[in-house]
């Protein structure tokens, strides 16, 4: 399959990316590692008529430390963000998950910023990202910047609140190095999205849960959430778990079958991170 | 709009006017006619054209060419020495039968030596999980496999083999 035709600009800074987008507007669309977006492309289901190539902005990859939270550049690989040691010690969920998605050849290319950015419920980090509450920040061309809940980052299936001038830039995310964590992915063959997957990080009674492929959007099992807050035992609180979710029906399995599997993961995930 | 680009295919540089939608799997076969990397799914899922891209495995079907432009590609053609010396996973995958009908076979190779790089001494589970993004249909898995414990085993080039 063959991409339809597109100019191709290769930026060398965060700025003329930022100008590019200015200038071409809702006709462009920023490229990182491709791994999203160039499927897409094949199957003509996108059709900008500019691709802004952001993978080798040398400012946009990288993995410090914040204080209290990990700051993570937008076009970090997914390879890179695995194996960070920093990420590792301060984040397991994302740095476990982040190792979860795709198979290697994925991991290698594709980046933090672009799945986070592509929007796509079935997706493992953006439903890591709203378990913990993470920061997305954005930056536009005129030199703005805004810092962006993750948990209000997504708007519906495949679109965010980034306008078409703006950019991702960066990932913050809490350090909970001592919160016992969770991540389940139920799917059929081990590079798949998941069918439903669950990421959980549990302080005592507080917990965040991050639901995949149970929405146009990754949500939080909040249900569960204000069940085990309430004194709720980790079985009865996960009994909550498929609660207000609205699952998607696509080959893999319906409605109440994702909804099975929410509660089944969430119990498995509570009793996980509890071990930890 | 055409696009000038230098890549290096096997250590070999090269610099050619390319359509910024070209995809890098279509690069090396059309243009530098090196057709041992394979089009399977052509949906970044069979991994039959895995390459190396600077020493990391990819899938080339999921890839620009214009991605490429400055770096370094490595495809199942550069892997055997220039005096015909098999690169251990290529012996292992003889050795030991790791192929049935050939498809997916410089995918499979390419992603192990990958898997290599990253870690010489794999175990059976890390070769599987590391291979999880190729598909044999003839489902030979269970020989390839054994190529990359081969391989892992004998880390030396290997002298051509007398045919077999």
């Amino acid at each position: 399959m063959i991409p339809p035709k597109f100019d191709y600009v290769k930026a060398r800074t965060a700025d003329e990316a930022l100008a590019a987008l200015a200038e071409h507007g809702d006709d462009a669309k920023l490229l990182a590692g491709g791994h999203s977006l160039i499927p897409l492309l094949k199957l003509r289901l996108s059709s900008p008529s500019v691709l802004v190539d952001i993978g080798e902005i040398a400012d946009l990859s990288y993995i410090s430390d914040g204080g209290t939270h990990v700051a993570i550049g937008a076009t970090t690989t997914h390879r890179t963000v695995a194996k960070s040691e920093l990420l590792r010690a301060q984040v397991p969920l994302l740095a476990h998950a982040t190792g979860e998605v795709g198979d290697p050849q994925v991991r290698n290319r594709g980046t933090i910023g672009g799945s986070i950015a592509h929007g796509d419920p079935a997706s493992d980090q953006p439903a890591v990202l709203v378990a913990l509450d993470a920061v997305l920040v954005a930056r536009s061309a005129s030199g703005s910047q805004r810092e962006i809940p993750a948990r209000e980052f997504f708007r519906s299936f495949l679109e965010t609140v980034l306008a078409p001038d703006e950019m991702l830039v960066e990932i913050r995310v809490p350090k909970v190095p001592t919160a016992g964590w969770s991540f389940q992915k139920f799917n059929r063959r081990a590079q798949d999205w998941a069918i439903v997957g669950v990421a959980a990080v549990v302080n005592g009674t507080s917990a965040g849960i991050g639901l995949v492929n149970m929405g146009g959007t990754p949500v939080r099992a909040t249900a569960t959430e204000q069940a085990l807050a309430g004194g709720a035992s980790p079985a009865e609180a996960a009994a909550h778990a498929a609660d207000g979710t609205d699952p998607p029906s696509d080959l893999n399995a319906d409605p109440d079958y994702r909804c099975h599997l929410a509660r089944v993961l969430v119990a498995r995930a509570l009793l996980e991170a509890a071990s930890r | 709009m055409q696009r000038e680009v230098t890549i290096s295919v096997n250590g070999s540089p090269r610099t050619d006017t390319v359509e910024p939608r070209l995809l890098l799997v279509h690069y090396l076969r059309e243009q530098r006619r090196l057709t041992g990397t394979h089009i399977g799914c052509d949906t970044s899922n069979c991994g039959a054209c895995t390459v190396l891209i600077d020493g990391l495995s990819a899938k080339s079907c999921t890839v620009l060419a214009v991605q490429t432009d400055g770096h370094e590609v490595s495809t199942i053609e550069g892997l055997a020495g220039s005096d015909g010396s098999y690169h251990p996973v290529q012996e292992g995958f003889r050795q030991c039968h790791g192929l049935q009908c050939g498809y997916c076979t410089p995918g499979m190779i390419m992603a192990s030596v990958g898997i290599l790089a990253d870690n010489p001494s794999p175990s059976e589970s890390e070769i599987r999980m590391g291979l999880e993004g190729n598909i044999c249909r003839c489902t030979g898995y269970q020989k390839i496999v054994e190529a990359v414990q081969w391989a892992a085993a004998h880390p030396q080039p290997q002298p051509a083999g007398q045919g077999g």
